[in-house]
């Protein structure tokens, strides 16, 4: 059986379990069977992926008389989608055993469990499409089941808007795509990917199709500034869909744009590449900068998915630029740098996820604000979830480093690029990236520390207790898969290199015999990371610096006044706020990028009231892009309006005036 | 066949054309009734020496019923609505006479400009009676929105619908059913602007449009 038929099996499977969900939700064990039932499927289609990068196998592809008359719907699975298939079932495996703990809490059981099944099918049968109906087809089924879980919990107003800007943005970036495969299929004559890889584009159809291939599928993905609806729409779901919103989902937009300018209409010049790259660097640093902003656990996290979006399309710029100008080593770099950034983000960012779901659980809070001290109760979350945020920060030896390490040789390696322009964009670019992972340290040592560390703020906070062993195990599963990728970064990059050589037409040298599990990107004399080394010392020097305090240190018990950090009080609000620890940032930033207006109200002296100090923080994209765009809409539906109030004889002048007006255009014409 | 026929196709068509532009300027209900009805005569001979030339023997039931229907049977039973509602009075238009004209004459103009460089396709004939027929449709409709009567409305709703016969009977090989289906949709069209007429004449008293809509329900208030 070729292994397409499989992927597709597994896709209807799920469509399957979407349909026994709604059949089954209403009993009891329905959550144990769904999800037990996902994680199954998840875990045949991520062995279906892993094997066919491994054996680098041939592309194979198949027809199903569904869709178009006398077109067919076409599927295939190549390198690319075998890659993105095993990040969607990665995520989809991880999900399902988080859930089944996780999932056992739900309220309103019938209004996820149906559309669980019907989101993982979607975006399984997205990397498996193969023409552009079939594709679109099935992106828009995935949003469809998507916005569904978004507004699961549609009592909450909160989710009822985000689902509402979530749905609008979603057509938006659909009708984009529609636009894109209509130019390739125009310029083709035909509907299926492999015409339209045969057919050679001119260059401004070339530049048309990339960037409505950004707007559209950087919509899904969550460029800035298309990012809108991303930190309304992954927090309002519960938090394993948040998990494969932010994690997966996201992903499945990126392939949309990889497909299309890497594969599909591969004929870019080099400034799609900088575009690309340009707005990869701004969404990194406005990414983080709105997540340093957040108090809402999982918005902030929601925000960082716009930032690692960003990284993401940094790499997918370059590797444009360079192969464009024919460089294809180093194109495939890049491309790798991006690709394993993907996955990098898949595993940290549904980790992260995952550990605010647990908080959740234990404390029924989202707010940062009223939480701190869990490490105490739950240390065990505590201990993953410091895994993912120091991946995340990429630290080494973690697996977020290796990937940036990557882009950022590749972006050293701009001088070869003869476009001037690309010459100075890129390194510009890298300092974005740079100040953007400084920036990405930062909001996760406040992430952490106000969460995990410090006193409880709250009396949920304090009676916190450890979340369930299925979420737990889940969460332990992601954080080895950090680990591993960062020690041994090298199998990761030779897994890569089927998709890298039929996108780029080169591979990185093989890293799997590099000596000492190196990782060499280019040449050995040039540079070579290896996390094994890394982690061993480390390791290493920890243990023997624990030794050394534990076996010279003296345990004689001293007793003395206790120093309370200059704060007459203590209660737990004395301490460090997540709004404090953002403050020095916010005010750098903030009067430029934020708008920020910071309000104090200070009592009088003899004034018996409480003070109170706010802070005001929007997004810039709903300020200048979409507050004006609803308002013009808003403005010209009021003036449409008056057209519903007009009498019979104006809509007769009407019609006689258009059609005075295009005989004049006829007469004029000839 | 001679070119004296052909002229004689051109009168009656142009014949048609300048009745339009006779209606327009009417300003009494009665007689624009009366100048339908020349109008529809006219538009039966020209049928008829369509029918000739073409020798088409069908042509000729179209021109009869045109004869009937349009030149007797309509302006008959719109005098009869204009005196049971006695309504023959002055019929007051959006714009001002001259100035209807001279947007009629405009239209005209523009309608053979279209037309006049259209070459190769059909004869010499079905090329100007098309320009004329665009001239008449364009004319019913200016006649129907620069009225506020309904009756006039009606009138200029069956005056377009002559410029339609008109082009599809200086076409050759148009079928008879096509014809004879347009002749009924008019009927029917007739049928029903009657019945609306005595309606609003019942309910409110007068034919004037705008009275009507001062009553639509869902007409918000300007403010």
């Amino acid at each position: 059986m070729p292994d397409v038929t499989i992927g597709l099996g597994c896709a209807a499977g799920f469509l399957v379990i979407g349909a026994t969900g709604a059949a089954i939700g209403r009993f009891s064990f329905a959550k144990t069977v769904i999800y037990g039932l996902s994680l199954a499927l998840s875990l045949i289609a991520l062995g279906l992926a892993l094997s066919f990068l491994l054996r680098h196998a041939e592309a194979s592809t198949v027809i199903l008389p569904l869709g178009l008359p006398g077109t067919g719907a076409h599927f295939r699975l190549d390198a690319l989608s075998a890659f993105f298939l095993l990040v969607v079932s990665l995520g989809g495996a991880t999900t399902s055993l988080y859930a089944l703990g996780y999932g056992q809490s739900e309220r309103a059981p019938l209004r996820v469990l149906p559309y669980y099944g019907a989101f993982l099918g979607g975006m399984t049968l997205v990397v498996l499409a193969a023409d552009a109906y079939s594709v679109l087809v099935a992106g828009e089924f995935m949003s469809l089941a998507s916005w569904a879980l978004v507004v699961a919990h549609y009592r909450d107003p909160a989710a009822v808007r985000a689902g509402y800007v979530y749905l609008v943005m979603a057509s938006f970036g659909t009708l984009c795509l529609l636009l894109a495969f209509g130019l390739l299929a125009h310029a083709s004559g035909e509907y299926t990917f492999a015409a339209m890889r045969a057919t050679k584009l001119g260059p401004e159809v070339a530049v048309a199709v990339a960037a409505l291939a950004l707007v559209g599928a950087g919509s899904k993905a969550g460029v800035v500034p298309l990012h809108a609806w991303l930190p309304l729409a992954h927090p309002a779901a519960p938090s394993h869909i948040s998990a494969l919103l932010s994690g997966v989902m996201t992903k499945v937009g990126v392939y949309g744009f990889v497909r299309i300018v890497f594969d599909v209409a591969a004929d870019q010049s080099p400034w799609s590449g900088l575009v690309a790259l340009t707005l990869g660097g701004v969404t990194a640093v406005l990414g983080v900068l709105y997540a340093l902003m957040q108090h809402d656990l999982k918005r902030l996290l929601a925000y960082h998915t716009v930032e690692n979006i960003g990284i993401i399309f940094i790499g997918l710029g370059l590797a444009l630029a360079f192969r464009a100008n024919g460089q294809d080593g180093v194109a495939a770099l890049a491309l790798t740098a991006a690709l394993f950034h993907v996955f990098n983000h898949a595993v940290f960012k549904s980790l992260l996820f995952f550990g605010a779901g647990a908080v959740l659980t234990a404390t029924g809070q989202r707010d940062m604000e009223r939480l701190g001290g869990l490490i105490h109760v739950m240390p065990k979350t505590a201990v993953v979830f410091l895994i993912g945020c120091a991946s995340i920060s990429a630290l080494p030896p973690l697996n977020g480093f290796v990937s940036e390490w990557l882009t950022f040789q590749a972006i050293l390696l701009s001088p070869q690029l003869p476009q001037w322009g690309l010459k100075f964009a890129v390194p510009a670019t890298g300092a974005l990236l740079a100040l953007a992972a400084a920036l990405a340290a930062a909001c996760f040592v406040k992430a952490f520390g106000v969460v995990f560390l410090s006193r409880p703020r709250s009396p949920e906070a304090a009676a916190a207790r450890e979340v369930d062993r299925f979420s737990l195990s889940a969460m332990f599963v992601l954080a080895a898969l950090c680990v591993l990728a960062g020690i041994l970064p090298g199998f990761v990059i030779d897994w890569l290199s089927p998709v890298t050589s039929a996108l780029t037409g080169a591979v990185l040298p093989h890293q799997a015999s590099m000596p000492w599990l190196s990782i060499v990107p280019i040449a050995e004399s040039r540079s070579s990371y290896n996390g094994l080394i890394i982690f061993l010392f480390l390791t290493a020097s920890g243990l023997f610096g624990a030794a050394v305090i534990h076996k010279f240190a003296t345990r004689a018990t001293r007793r003395s006044a206790i120093w309370d950090c200059g704060f007459p009080l203590d209660s737990p609000v004395t301490q460090y706020t997540s709004s404090s620890f953002a403050m020095p940032i916010r005010r750098v930033f903030g009067a430029a990028v934020f708008g920020v207006i910071e309000r104090v109200d200070m009592p009088l002296p003899g004034e018996m009231r409480a003070g109170h100090f706010q802070v005001r923080v929007r997004d810039p994209a709903w300020r200048f892009i979409y507050g004006p765009l609803a308002r013009s809409v808003a403005r010209s539906a009021q003036w449409l309006n008056r057209m519903q109030f007009l009498t019979v004889r104006s809509y007769l002048t009407l019609v006689f005036l258009a059609l005075i007006g295009l005989l004049l255009v006829v007469a004029a014409w000839r | 066949m001679p070119s004296l026929w052909f002229d004689i196709a051109h009168l009656f068509a142009g014949g048609v054309l300048v009745l339009s532009l006779v209606l327009l300027y009417q300003d009494r209900v009665t007689a624009a009734i009366n100048v339908f009805a020349l109008q529809a005569i006219t538009l039966a001979l020209s049928v008829g020496w369509q029918a000739f030339i073409q020798s088409e023997p069908l042509l000729l039931v179209t021109a009869l019923m045109a004869l009937a229907v349009k030149g007797f049977v309509i302006p008959m039973a719109l005098h009869r609505i204009v005196r049971r509602l006695d309504v023959h009075r002055e019929v007051e238009q959006v714009i001002g006479g001259g100035a209807t004209m001279l947007a009629g004459l405009a239209l005209v103009a523009l309608s053979i400009l279209l037309l006049q460089p259209v070459s190769g396709a059909g004869d010499v004939v079905a090329h100007e009676d098309i320009a004329f027929a665009l001239g008449v449709v364009l004319l019913g409709l200016l006649m129907m929105i620069t009225r506020y009567n309904a009756v006039t409305q009606v009138i200029g709703f069956m005056s377009l619908e002559n410029g339609l016969i008109l082009a599809a009977t200086g076409a050759r090989g148009m079928p008879l059913v096509v014809e004879i289906s347009v002749a009924f949709s008019i009927l029917i069209a007739f049928i029903v602007f009657g019945v609306f007429v005595f309606r609003i004449r019942e309910r409110f008293d007068t034919v004037d449009v705008t009275v009507l809509e001062r009553f639509r329900g869902e007409r918000r208030e300007q403010g």
